[in-house]
């Protein structure tokens, strides 16, 4: 049986975040909390966010999920880590269009995150990706 | 077992996903349906459609008789008394919120309680739930055995004399339990609760008999019995429906209305209210001819042995965990289970890859989840048109998942 179709969604990046992950934990000093879930299927995040002076310092999450959310929880944790909010949201709308499948900005280097893009051909997971970006996006509107 | 051929009747069986023929064990969530229903749905709409109860033309008594026909079918189905215990409504949920909002809202004081089990599927939950805020009334749940079923005593210790409801599902989406309903309803009787019975995946699998179970109040849906969405039945007893207010109130419900008060029409079609759901009766009508054909004890049996083949399949499987009773005997054709560290997202993606159609997630059962102590698990159910080819190749596909991410780890 091939595994190519499956090559597409599940590259060896996005199953090294899986089994490696970055940021995982929670900041005992972090400036804001946010929960979020996938009603759906139960895909569970809790990420911690340091904001000050309009600069993501550090970020950590925990949670509970399939590969693809969790790796795209550990990719998102790293690309904003030492961002500016405006470039976080930045990033979290790239990866918005990658994810529906739109022409996006990719002028920006966007690093391990560019594996996600073969989830936009399995819309069913699509929301697995998109969980810990939108808690991102929540966190920094609190901060705000 | 039932004939391979009646998977002739199902026109979506016959395709290719992701280059495979489909295999579809996805029928807890809703059942395919087979040609005879399409084929009622499009003559109803092709030849008679009309509104119902008020045409004097040939048309609007088409439709009526399809419509009050389909009544008789589902009372004759179920076994009940009368036709005037017989009301359409949306599905299960809608069912159960109305018992829940109208006997409920009547009956149920402060301090009163309410009995669900830890396996409810969310629509026999989040109404009693809600119930029970607005009246301060007690939520209590009886807890499970560890192999996922019920026993009579843990029942017979949750229910006291201020039960006023009992609420349980004949059969559990997840674990595949067949639960005693007619001994539970003998118990809630005992203490003078009623018994209200979710039936969803139990209509599509068995013979119901709502007069021998006794039970006041029996909710299922039509679109997990070969029917369409969008149709369900509330049965309930005639001297508790006799007494409950309508919730939605409009056309097609009243008797006579006042610029201030008016009054409802008798049962059924008092529950009634706006244009009702007629396609959908005409189709679950038809639905139930099929499987009457068929027959339920037939179908029962199919899926018990479909249920019995797969979990001996699926243990060949290190590291496959399968929840629910171990005895096949004692669980309709739901197979719920997980594949070691592999997320049941992930097993259900490469099995769609290899046309196989299963649910991943938290099945609309998160308490039952968080009794599992997992947070999400993969679910293969089967239905008339299953067979042991489908399950083999659910195996073969399960054998590759577990290869592909043993790979990547």
């Amino acid at each position: 049986m091939s595994f190519n179709n499956l090559d597409q969604l599940y590259r060896t990046v996005i199953m090294d975040h899986y089994k490696n992950p970055r940021n995982k934990g929670t900041l005992e000093d972090g400036s804001v909390t946010i929960d979020m879930n996938n009603p759906t299927c139960g895909d569970r995040i809790h990420l911690t966010l340091q904001v000050s002076e309009g600069i993501v310092d550090n970020a950590k999450f925990d949670g509970e999920g399939c590969s693809i959310s969790m790796s795209s929880a550990s990719m998102m944790t790293q690309a904003v880590k030492g961002k500016t909010v405006d470039e976080a949201l930045k990033l979290s709308t790239i990866f918005s269009d990658m994810m529906l499948g739109k022409e996006y900005d990719d002028s920006i280097d966007l690093g391990d995150i560019e594996a996600l893009s073969g989830v936009a051909k399995f819309p069913a997971r699509i929301k697995c990706a998109t969980l810990a970006w939108k808690a991102m996006e929540k966190g920094v509107d609190k901060e705000a | 077992m039932i004939s391979k051929d009646i998977r002739s009747y199902f026109p979506v069986l016959n395709q290719e996903v992701n280059g495979h023929p489909l295999v579809y064990l996805d029928s807890a969530a809703t059942s395919q349906k087979p040609i005879q229903v399409i084929e009622a749905l499009s003559k109803y709409y092709s030849f008679d459609n009309s509104n119902v109860h008020r045409g004097v033309h040939t048309l609007g008594n088409r439709a009526t008789e399809g419509y009050e026909g389909a009544r008789e079918k589902v009372r004759n189905f179920i076994s009940a008394k009368s036709t005037e215990e017989i009301i359409f409504m949306r599905g299960t949920t809608t069912a159960i919120n109305t018992v829940a909002q109208s006997y409920g809202g009547a009956n149920v004081q402060e301090g009163d309680e309410i009995i669900i089990t830890y396996m409810e599927h969310h629509s026999n939950i989040i109404p009693w739930q809600q119930l029970a805020k607005q009246k301060g009334a007690v939520l209590k749940y009886v807890d499970l055995e560890e192999d996922g079923t019920l026993s009579l005593e843990k029942v017979r210790e949750t229910i006291t004399d201020r039960t006023k409801i009992v609420s349980i599902m004949y059969v559990s989406n997840v674990l595949g339990t067949m639960n005693p309903i007619k001994e539970i309803t003998q118990i809630a009787h005992e203490h003078g609760a009623i018994m209200v019975v979710d039936g969803a995946q139990a209509a599509p699998h068995m013979r119901i008999d709502v007069q021998d179970l006794d039970c006041d109040f029996f909710a299922f849906s039509g679109h997990k019995m070969c029917g369409p969405t969008g149709i369900g039945v509330l049965y309930g007893k005639k001297e508790l429906l006799d007494q409950m207010e309508p919730v939605e109130f409009g056309g097609e419900m009243i008797d006579f209305v006042g610029l201030y008060d008016s009054t409802w029409k008798e049962l059924p079609w008092k529950f009634e209210g706006g244009t009702p759901i007629i396609a959908g009766a005409v189709g679950l009508a038809a639905a139930i001819d099929f499987l009457e054909e068929i027959g339920l004890d037939e179908i029962e049996k199919h899926e018990h042995q479909l249920a019995e083949y797969a979990m001996e399949r699926m243990s060949e499987i290190e590291g496959l965990s399968i929840y629910g009773p171990k005895d096949p005997g004692k669980r309709a054709g739901i197979v719920t289970f997980n594949l070691n560290d592999v997320h049941p997202h992930d097993v259900a993606t490469v099995l769609d890859m290899n046309g196989i159609a299963v649910r991943a997630g938290h099945h609309c059962a998160q308490p039952l989840m968080k009794w599992l102590q997992v947070t999400a698990t993969a679910r293969a159910s089967f239905y008339v048109y299953n067979s042991e080819e489908d399950i083999d190749r659910l195996v073969t596909g399960l054998r590759t998942a577990k290869e592909y991410f043993n790979d990547v780890f």
